[in-house]
Parts: C-alpha cells; structure tokens; sequence
C-alpha cells in the first residue's frame, strides 16, 4: 500500500474521529430527546464508515458485512427509539 | 501482492478524502445549527456523499485488487437509500409532535381534516 493510501485512509479516519466527537458533545447536550436519537444515529453511520475504510485498508471482505449489519442496526434502533418517543410504545 | 497503478490510488485517496471531509463538515453543522429542524439538514450531506465516496472508492479498489468488476457494496447505498429516508422522517414527525404537544407558538396545525368540526 502506497503513501498516499495510506495517508488518505489515516486523514479519512481522523476526520471520522472529529466527525464523532463533534457527535457526542450534541449527544450530551441535546436539549430534547430527538437531538439524542438523531446523534445516536449519526455514530452508528459513522461507525459504518469506520468499517468500510478499515476493509480498504486491510483489504478485507469481511468488513463489508459488518458495515451492512451496523447499517440494519442503525435502522432498528433509531426507529424503533422514535416510535417509543412518539407513541410510549414500541409495537401497538 | 500486486501493485495498483498509480490513478487508481488517486481516486481511492480523493474518495476518502473527500467523504471525511463530507462527514465532518455535517457533524459540525450538526452540532451549531441552534434548532432541531435545522438540524436534520446537515446529516443529510454525509449520509449521501459521505457514504456514497466510501462505496465509491470500495468499488474502485476491490475491482482492481481483484480484476474484476466488485458491486457488492453498491448495497449499504441501497440499504442507506431506503432506510435513512425513514428514520429522518420518523424523527422529524417526533419533534413536530412534541413541539405541537409542548404549546410552541409558531406551530403549524395538523394537516388533517377533523370529522367533528
């Protein structure tokens, strides 16, 4: 693997990093629940792109497939909190 | 190990490069922007480009790793096109709702029409 690569998948990283720090500060701050689900489901995608780089950089399949099941998860979980903030139940 | 030409790395490296970019530029708009429904605007950039330059370059790099044509993460595209879209609107109903519930002024009514009025 090149420089270059390996620099752009290190700068991609470190962006993800910042991209969630920023994250959880609304996370913590969120003045209402939906503020917290929302950055909730921001770190799940970003914990989504975290994979799919890291399967650049090791060259790996595998990768992917965690990448989609975070993504399921994200789905899952996200509506699944809104429905309980917006209704007080999950399934009616 | 095979070594890949030298523009195949290039446009991996400007893919990535350009999706943190994407990403952190969202996230900090994320956390600025001083109203919920502002808010829900800039996730949108990173869960279209940011995601679309990773699947992107991917695509790019496990075709020429392997020689042949990789579509497989065309999916979490696919997966995000259908999901994203939901959640969003999900949360966007949460927060009309809860705005509606809690008395704000500048509300708009519900779009439905009531039998008994």
């Amino acid at each position: 693997m090149s420089a270059l690569l390996s620099g752009a998948i290190a700068f991609a990283l470190g962006c993800y990093a910042v991209a969630s720090v920023l994250v959880v500060i609304r996370l913590i701050r969120g003045p209402r629940a939906q503020d917290r689900v929302f950055a909730l489901d921001l770190l799940y995608f970003h914990a989504m792109l975290v994979m799919l780089v890291l399967g650049i950089r090791h060259r790996s399949d595998t990768y992917f497939e965690a990448a989609l099941l975070i993504a399921l998860f994200s789905f899952v979980s996200s509506s699944a909190m809104a429905k309980f903030i917006l209704r007080g139940e999950v399934i009616e | 190990m095979n070594q890949l030409p030298l523009w195949v790395e290039a446009a991996v490296a400007a893919l990535l490069v350009l999706s943190g970019l994407f990403v952190v530029i969202s996230a900090f708009g994320f956390l600025r922007l001083p109203d919920f429904f502002l808010r829900m605007h800039p996730p949108a950039l990173a869960y279209t480009f940011g995601s679309w330059c990773v699947t992107l370059a991917s695509i790019l790099y496990f075709s020429m790793i392997e020689s042949q044509l990789v579509l497989h993460p065309w999916l979490i595209i696919i997966t995000l096109s259908i999901t994203v879209p939901v959640t969003t609107l999900l949360l966007a109903r949460v927060a009309l709702f809860r705005r509606r519930a809690a008395g704000a002024a500048d509300t708009p009514p519900p779009l439905t029409l009531r039998r008994d009025s």
